[in-house]
């Protein structure tokens, strides 16, 4: 049986609700019963710029958050970083309209069957899919600790309602504006001691998530990883996502970070592999 | 009286002629979610070659108004793993599926010709002699004659008469005419007008080439005017040749144009990166047009733009 998209639907969600927050805008979909199928470090992939728009590929978005049952019905919501052409149209957008959108897309963090003590850390707007991520991990019945940093204050997401789940949160922001000034990297051999941590979920930039493999296999732990790398398409026919993971033998892959990602096994991630392939890698 | 939505391309029968684009379908799989595969008049697949291939390192895409630049250079597990799954997957759709190959060597489309035979549910051959993404320019066998000639001469030699071969083309050429010529005489069945034009896009933030291998393939919208001039060109130089039109299609009314132009068929390719139904809204909206316009079937509509008409 075909695995691939499986969960997958393509919709016209209507925009419920747009509010900017900091440097995000923090938007709801109505997607009916869809909300149901996505689960956290899913996707969502919308086109951008309207009929006739010169902009022919579609935006990938983080799930921030799915609820099966509101007012609208299903909801889906991203926190969305007005900085390209794309996302500043997105942003842009007025409560009512109504949106092509391909969801849920890519896998998602992997769950554990007893309760662990888990550290969620975020880089920017990469903590949005963290906050769904903590509360399932709370109703297994697992510690969470988080860490959110960024470059400074306003682009740190941590919304009240996002923290309940949380045991302790941590922030860090390279100009000291709020929190520890410093980088997350920083923080985390602490925060994995003193917590006792034993697998470390996180999403945001390339570098970060490099970063914290580094410190993770050092302590031995667990590191699932969102990765973000620019998509085309989102459901895995471009082939232009890709980044190198090694298989079970070691050898790098060049596997697409939609299908395959966007939740990976960070200790097989070749990180750093910008600008080249890897050495050994299949079909190289 | 019904209209006729059916084509061919040489000996390949196709209940309608919306076509996936090499390399924009990936396995088959991912769309199948999307929409019956079935639906379409075939799959085209990604180019097969005879090793596994990593492609080209990341980044390997940048957007551009009304396109794209990709240089995948041609990722893909190699022939003998796409014969033990895709095709086997494919057919168990009840797919169409026409198999676009690439080599290396003229001995590569030889052996790649030769794995082609008695497939489950293939119904043609697309030879790819024109991917850009290659380490030599030099290489792109469709930019010469002479190298154009002996690709195809290879491919025909190694698969007989039993499925038709469409010899895919560069438009970075000063004749396609020409090119299209040399390969009709060497045994192509028909051509696929165009492949991506070698482009560049400068990231002016590092200050270098936005590709990790500067250049790329440029698709979508942007490069339409260019592939239905070619389409126009080659069907009125060689009204009998089958052509298989492509090129930043991506509504009805696009595939309208290349039909009129030429084309017994299209292909679409960088319009499903943006939307996963693209080729089934293309195909709906080509079915209605030519019911509007008084077309009986879209045999009568190829090359209607050819007519003489009165001053």
């Amino acid at each position: 049986m075909n695995q691939i998209n499986q969960r997958a639907a393509q919709v016209s969600a209507q925009l419920i609700s747009n509010k900017r927050v900091g440097a995000y805008h923090h938007m709801s979909f109505a997607v009916g019963d869809l909300a149901a199928q996505a689960l956290p470090g899913n996707f969502v992939a919308i086109a951008v710029g309207g009929e006739g728009s010169s902009m022919v590929l579609r935006r990938a978005f983080a799930i921030y958050r799915s609820t099966e049952k509101c007012a609208e019905g299903g909801l889906i919501e991203l926190i969305v970083a007005p900085h390209g052409q794309g996302s500043r149209w997105l942003t842009s957008l007025p409560p009512h309209s109504v949106v092509d959108m391909v969801a849920p897309l890519g896998t998602h963090f992997g769950i554990p069957t007893e309760p662990v003590r888990a550290l969620l850390v975020g880089g920017g707007y990469g903590s949005a899919p963290l906050f769904g991520l903590a509360e399932l991990l709370k109703s297994r019945g697992c510690r969470v600790d988080m860490v959110l940093g960024a470059s400074t204050a306003n682009k740190i997401y941590a919304p009240l309602e996002g923290k309940r789940a949380v045991s302790s949160l941590t922030i860090t922001t390279d100009d000291g504006s709020t929190g520890i000034q410093g980088q997350i990297t920083d923080v985390l051999p602490s925060l994995i001691e003193e917590n006792e941590i034993e697998i470390v979920y996180s999403c945001g930039p390339m570098g970060m998530l490099e970063a914290i493999t580094r410190v993770s296999e050092r302590y031995g732990i667990l590191h699932q990883a969102a990765v973000e790398e620019s998509m085309a398409c989102g459901i895995g026919v471009c082939m232009t996502c890709v980044i190198p993971v090694r298989d079970e033998a070691g050898v790098p892959r060049m596997l697409r970070s939609c299908i395959d990602g966007p939740v990976m096994d960070g200790s097989k991630v070749v990180w750093d592999s910008k600008r080249i392939i890897p050495e050994g890698t299949f079909g190289a | 009286m019904s209209f006729d939505f059916s084509t061919t391309l040489g000996s390949a029968a196709l209940p309608n002629p919306i076509l996936t684009a090499s390399g924009c379908a990936g396995s088959g799989k991912e769309l199948s979610q999307f929409f019956p595969l079935t639906d379409l008049g075939a799959i085209v697949t990604k180019s097969i070659m005879i090793k596994a291939r990593s492609g080209r390192a990341t980044p390997r895409m940048a957007e551009t108004p009304s396109g794209m630049l990709n240089s995948i250079g041609l990722q893909g597990p190699g022939v003998d793993q796409f014969l033990e799954n895709d095709i086997p997957w494919l057919a168990s759709q009840g797919a169409r599926t026409i198999v676009s190959i690439a080599g290396e060597t003229v001995e590569d489309y030889a052996v790649l010709a030769r794995r082609m035979r008695n497939l489950p549910g293939v119904v043609g051959l697309e030879v790819n002699i024109s991917c850009p993404n290659v380490e030599n320019r030099g290489m792109v066998f469709s930019c010469h004659p002479e190298t154009a000639r002996a690709a195809i001469e290879a491919v025909r030699k190694n698969i007989g008469g039993e499925l038709p071969i469409i010899a895919k083309l560069s438009p970075d050429v000063t004749d396609i005419v020409a090119i299209a010529r040399e390969v009709a005489d060497a045994g192509a069945d028909g051509v696929a007008l165009i492949n991506t034009l070698l482009g560049m896009v400068i990231d002016t933030n590092l200050m270098l080439p936005k590709l990790a291998q500067k250049t790329g393939g440029l698709s979508g919208p942007a490069i339409r005017p260019v592939a239905v001039r070619a389409v126009y060109q080659v069907h009125a130089a060689l009204p009998k040749l089958p052509i298989l039109g492509m090129g930043g299609i991506a509504n009805g009314r696009d595939a309208f144009e290349f039909i009129l132009a030429g084309a017994r068929a299209v292909s679409v390719g960088t319009a499903t990166f943006g939307n996963p139904t693209a080729a089934i809204s293309i195909k709906n909206e080509l079915e209605a047009i030519l019911t509007e316009k008084g077309f009986g079937s879209v045999e009568e509509a190829i090359g209607y733009a050819h007519r003489e008409v009165a001053p």
